[in-house]
């Protein structure tokens, strides 16, 4: 009923839409997007600057809500009034739109040129011969400490596990500060933050994600399930009651300075940076000995795509290549900070911490969550067991060798590595 | 012989009944024939194919499957014995307080009682975990005040604990309910018979159990079968107060998150409507058997008094 209602609003207010575009001689595109807070950003920034460069194309950011976003969108397109670019989740949400045909393929578009394989590989298709979103940005996962607190006790920034260790312990002995905020309530927060950020220094980024999903690798392996015992590790550093400590908890924790160190997303930076009223910095998650290349987890998040059914494809097209290039990519980036370029080319940005994380892609690999691509379709689902499990570990309920072995039987349960 | 007078055929029941019967018919009995219905369907190649028990099968079948639904299961009857245990005797409690004659501002106090029931769920979630918030919450403070601080843990992040503190949150919400109910009870019985059970020298603790009790007993079989059905319908305290992954490890997890992340999916996992509505199926099931068996076996029996 909900939808069907959705529909016909959606459809009244396309037509009345497309009224308004008959009169005018431009050409108007139109933007669908769950991305509401950033509508300030396209509206005074983004939008102004492709308009300016491209005399008669009209461009409307048009977002829904988050948690509305997928059934809205899949209401308009199967009604036929969904806009003419379509943001992008990663994975499968959109490459499902691509098989039912709602998605171009836009392989051939001009700027796709500008994007690394592992950026793409989140829009398209399993062999990796099609792609249908332009990447647009990922999020970075690393550390973000209270600068203030490791310059009064003396602790440089760790590069090593050991130092790592060495930092929680000197922390913790001092008293002031809880080494580390990070609860388990959510769950998310212990396999985002937890498993997924230390992870690829074990399992080599790229390499390991890989090789699991050939199957070639198990989770059981010692590389998979190291990052566990790691996590089992964390333990004692977190603050009292951190099991029931919720994401919103974490965040206040350190904002307010009663924290040390804050396992993060690039994403914080924006709200961290308006709250925290001492000086903070970034380190990726430290490797086990000096020189060992570093692996990081540089995810991508967001992208945009061409609804098939547009009719005005050509000037969409002009409009994605724009987003595909470097031009795009500095605006976004510095208007956000947190959300990184995924173009090759270099993208200056002012804001400090943002610099150091994005500093990461020059002497680090970067790779994907592990769990996102093709692992997650199944029943039990691999990356809602992996919030469960890492959960499990640090809560000391589960051990890191039988959590891993969980992982790996709901894996095999339903993945045949290869089909 | 003449042919008996025909009766007219009295439209007007019809008429009358009409509106109820549709609306209940559109919202009621429509949906749940088709949630029975998509039970018995699968999603193959984009389309809905027919195929039996298939999906019941893999329910009970498949580990994966499986393991969820009989911890969700076990966790939903635990969710109902805590209701039955704490909810009820309370409530019955204080019903009995309220309608003392010599009790001072009862109106008051049955408001004040009555008020979370009408708070949203959303409400009382958040107000809770922030309530026993080992960080911000007032819980460690207040049990710091009368040197009980030692037995604070993080309730709701305990596997062994938090389904019931969530449990007695909800029992908090709705005692207001059977206190209402049996109030109303307590309030009919004459008072004719409670002189009478005066004059032959019953008073105090022992009416209440010799005569008042008796005469609500039907009331408290109402009320458990509507706990029952209640609870195992709950859904939104543990989702409010522990999403829909109903942490830790599953331990909150009871049929209503387990029907909501098959139905509606989840994070990554895609929604499967199919199993979703197969799991519906059983609750409907196990709801209607529940209610059975109270009908049958437990309502006929009950004595009723005529006054």
């Amino acid at each position: 009923m909900t939808t069907k209602l959705l529909t016909a609003l959606l459809l009244g207010t396309s037509i009345l839409g497309s009224a308004g575009v008959a009169c005018a001689q431009d050409v108007t595109l139109n933007i669908e997007s769950w991305r509401g807070d950033d509508l300030a950003i396209w509206k005074d920034k983004l939008i102004p600057a492709f308009e300016s460069r491209n005399p008669g194309i009209k461009v409307v950011f048009a977002p829904s809500a988050p948690t509305e976003y997928d059934a809205a969108l899949g209401a308009k397109l199967a009604a036929g009034s969904a806009g003419d670019l379509i943001t992008c989740r990663p994975f499968d949400k959109s490459l499902e739109l691509y098989k039912k045909g709602n998605l171009a393929d836009l392989s051939a578009l001009p700027g796709m040129e500008n994007f690394s394989d592992v950026a793409k590989a989140a829009w398209q298709t399993d062999d990796g011969k099609a792609s249908f979103c332009v990447p647009m940005a990922s999020v970075i996962h690393g550390f973000i400490y209270n600068k203030d607190a490791f310059d009064k006790l003396g602790i440089k920034v760790p590069e090593t596990r050991d130092e790592f260790f060495a930092a929680l312990d000197k922390i913790k002995a001092d008293g002031t500060y809880i080494p580390m905020a990070m609860g388990t309530k959510d769950l998310w927060e212990a396999a985002t933050m937890g498993y997924q950020n230390i992870g690829p220094n074990y399992w080599k980024g790229e390499e390991g994600r890989l090789a699991l999903i050939k199957g070639e690798q198990k989770l059981t392996d010692p590389q998979w399930v190291e990052p566990f015992k790691e996590l089992a590790r964390w333990k004692p550093y977190l603050g009292d009651g951190f099991e029931a400590q919720t994401y919103p908890d974490s965040q206040n924790l350190f904002t307010l300075g009663r924290a040390a160190i804050y396992p993060a997303g690039s994403w914080e930076i924006g709200l961290f940076n308006t709250q925290a009223q001492f000086k903070m910095g970034a380190f990726p998650p430290p490797v086990e000995k000096a020189g060992d290349t570093c692996y990081i987890s540089d995810h991508t998040d967001i992208g945009m795509g061409l609804n098939a059914a547009s009719k005005n494809a050509d000037a969409a097209k002009t409009f994605l290549s724009w987003v595909a290039s470097p031009d795009f990519a500095t605006i976004y980036a510095n208007a956000l900070p947190g959300f990184f370029s995924l173009n090759n080319t270099p993208v200056k940005m002012e804001d400090p911490l943002a610099q150091e994380f994005v500093s990461w892609r020059g002497k680090c690999k970067s790779t994907i969550r592990s769990t996102y691509q093709i692992l997650s379709r199944g029943t039990p689902n691999l990356e809602n067991e992996t919030w469960v499990e890492s959960a499990n570990v640090i809560n000391g309920t589960d051990t890191p060798e039988a959590a891993a072995k969980k992982l790996q039987d709901g894996l095999d349960s339903w993945y045949r590595a290869g089909k | 012989m003449a042919a008996a007078p025909k009766r007219p055929f009295r439209w007007h029941i019809g008429v009358f009944l009409a509106p109820a019967l549709l609306v209940y018919t559109a919202i009621m009995i429509l949906p749940l024939a088709g949630t029975l219905q998509l039970s018995l369907f699968r999603n193959i190649d984009q389309s809905q194919v027919f195929v039996g028990l298939e999906n019941f099968r893999t329910l009970f079948g498949d580990p994966n499957w499986s393991v969820n639904f009989w911890n969700a299961l076990r966790n939903n009857v635990w969710f109902f014995i805590i209701h039955m245990l704490v909810q009820n005797p309370i409530g019955v409690l204080l019903a009995a307080l309220l309608s003392s004659p010599k009790l001072r501002f009862a109106a008051f106090y049955r408001t004040a009682i009555f008020v979370p029931t009408i708070l949203s769920f959303v409400i009382v979630g958040f107000a809770w975990k922030l309530i026993l918030s080992p960080l911000w919450g007032v819980a460690p403070n207040l049990l710091d005040l009368i040197g009980l601080k030692s037995l604070f843990t993080p309730w709701l992040g305990k596997e062994e604990y938090a389904l019931t503190t969530l449990s007695l949150i909800s029992v908090w919400q709705f005692v207001g309910i059977p206190m209402m109910l049996i109030y109303a009870a307590l309030l009919s019985i004459p008072e004719e018979v409670i002189e009478a059970a005066e004059c032959d020298g019953i008073t105090g603790m022992s009416q209440f159990w010799k005569i008042k009790l008796p005469l609500i007993l039907p009331s408290i079989g109402i009320i458990s079968i509507l706990t029952f059905v209640g609870n195992f319908n709950a859904f939104d305290l543990i989702y409010t107060a522990q999403g829909a992954l109903a942490g830790p490890n599953y331990s909150t997890d009871i049929l209503g998150t387990f029907l909501y992340r098959a139905f509606f999916g989840f994070q990554l996992q895609v929604g499967d409507p199919n199993m979703g509505a197969a799991i519906a199926t059983m609750m409907f099931l196990i709801i209607l058997g529940g209610v059975c068996v109270y009908l049958f076996l437990v309502q006929t029996r009950l004595r009723r008094y005529q006054f």
